[in-house]
């Protein structure tokens, strides 16, 4: 039997099982993204209860560990409304594009060497176009429900959320004068020195770690810079239409967003999957040990945040993206840049 | 498969399985849930109160200021990265050209700063 001059052995080795590999991989590594959001949304809940001295949700399961699938129960039993003014199709999508885009960034996140789904060479690229792309399901959101508190919302979201983008390009400008490529594992692979935890990013490049932690609380819509949805103003902000799995959507792609955040944190300045101590019992760990341990504890930063400081005004908010950060990252740039060209120590 | 296929369909893949899931989680209520709905529960949202009018209402005009100026730093931003990938081998005048266009970025930076375009209150 052939096909276009091929045997089915030759297809089934050349084509079709590389594809089953494929689909194999990205459905694993989404169910198990979707458990881990699942658990650190647990987590922050746990988290801010344990620095307001509460509980916590405990009662699903023991210690709570099944509160997050409880609610998912709840939300698919729940009625789903679509607004009688709303613009019904824009209305639907808009979820489906916070979601899925909040999704599609972990395709070239790499979480150990070699584990990653889509190995490009543009990764970082490709991050900066999803993270940006991001900002459409709010505006759909906002413009779709026909209703005041969702569009004022999603005007803020918006604004928010392309200042504090300008700040993070930078940022990653600058760790990419020091790397020399655009591709995720190389950028942790430049991060391998014999000084282990001394030689991550985090260290030269500190002043840029802590614009993109705080560019990374604005650009997710965290606590203190959740004006979108302050709830003394606007309610819930832009979801405030939304009920049921549509909702639920939302929260998820903000969760899952979080998560990247952490991941690429992790991997610009955090050294990826590398062993802080690089000696013989931390270079037994596998990879992928370490980069968990290292996005939970940036994901236990962003969550302390959250309990600990107060909500910022929005003129503060956008005079701490525009005429801080940005004046900050940009001399940075300069700066980094200076220093590897005139110490010659510039990637080659 | 060759390279190109190798390194981008799994991210085709991934995407699409994502939206998969994504489908599945948005349409399930509407199969399983119970749904009764009346004009009272599909009017928006207002405190209680009826719409007063349509809310596709006028807004500040700093936030159009604000996607403009996003614009410009975005795609200087995009300028940035095949030069911070490439700045081992560009050499003395690559970086002195960057060096340049990032200067009268600056003063662009300077001149709507003190135009006010960056105030809020």
């Amino acid at each position: 039997m052939t096909f276009a001059g091929m045997t089915f052995a030759e297809i089934w080795t050349g084509y079709l099982w590389p594809l089953i590999i494929m689909v194999a991989q990205s459905v694993l590594l989404l169910v198990i993204l979707l458990v881990a959001v699942a658990y650190i949304l647990l987590a922050d809940r746990k988290i801010w209860a344990a620095v307001q001295i509460r509980r916590g949700p405990n009662v699903v399961g023991p210690w709570g560990l099944f509160q997050s699938f409880a609610d998912l129960l709840k939300f698919v039993l729940k009625e789903p409304i679509i607004p009688a003014g709303a613009n019904k199709g824009v209305f639907i999508l808009a979820p489906l594009v916070s979601c899925v885009l909040a999704l599609a960034a972990w395709a070239v996140i790499p979480t150990a060497a070699g584990w990653v789904i889509a190995d490009i060479n543009v990764g970082v690229l490709y991050i900066f176009a999803i993270s940006s792309l991001g900002v459409y399901g709010i505006i759909m959101a906002g413009w779709a429900s026909n209703s005041k508190y969702p569009f004022l919302a999603a005007l803020r979201s918006a604004a928010q959320m392309v200042s504090y983008e300008v700040s993070i390009g930078f940022v990653i400008i600058t760790v990419l004068l020091c790397v020399g490529s655009l591709n995720l594992s190389a950028i942790v692979e430049a991060q391998n020195t014999r000084f282990g935890l001394l030689g991550w990013y985090w260290l030269p490049l500190l002043p840029m770690f802590v614009v993109f932690f705080v560019s990374a609380l604005a650009e997710t819509n965290r606590p203190p810079f959740d004006l979108v949805e302050a709830e003394s103003e606007l309610v819930a902000g832009f979801m405030v239409e939304y009920g049921s799995t549509p909702y639920m959507m939302f929260m998820l792609g903000e969760y899952v967003a979080i998560a990247t955040m952490c991941a690429m944190a992790t991997i610009l300045f955090l050294g990826g999957w590398l062993p802080p101590v690089p000696v013989a019992p931390f270079t037994w760990v596998p990879g992928v040990i370490w980069f968990t341990l290292k996005a939970l504890f940036m994901f236990f930063l962003f969550a302390m945040a959250k309990a600990i400081v107060p909500r910022y005004r929005y003129d503060q908010l956008m005079r701490l993206g525009w005429k801080v950060f940005l004046p900050l990252s940009l001399a940075m740039v300069v700066i980094v840049a200076a220093v590897l060209q005139f110490a010659g120590l510039a990637p080659k | 498969m060759n390279g190109i296929l190798t390194s981008y369909l799994p991210l085709v893949i991934f995407i699409a399985i994502a939206t998969v899931i994504g489908l599945v989680l948005l349409i399930v209520p509407f199969i399983v849930a119970f749904q009764q709905p009346d004009p009272e529960k599909l009017s928006a949202y207002e405190c209680g109160f009826d719409a007063f009018d349509d809310a596709r209402m006028k807004f500040d005009v700093r936030f159009y200021l604000v996607a403009i100026l996003f614009i410009i730093f975005d795609l200087e931003v995009s300028f940035l990265f095949p030069w911070a990938v490439a700045f081992g081998k560009l050499g003395t005048a690559g970086f002195w050209s960057m060096m340049v266009f990032l200067g009268v970025l600056t003063i662009g930076f300077i001149y709507e700063w003190k135009k006010g375009a960056l105030e809020w209150d």
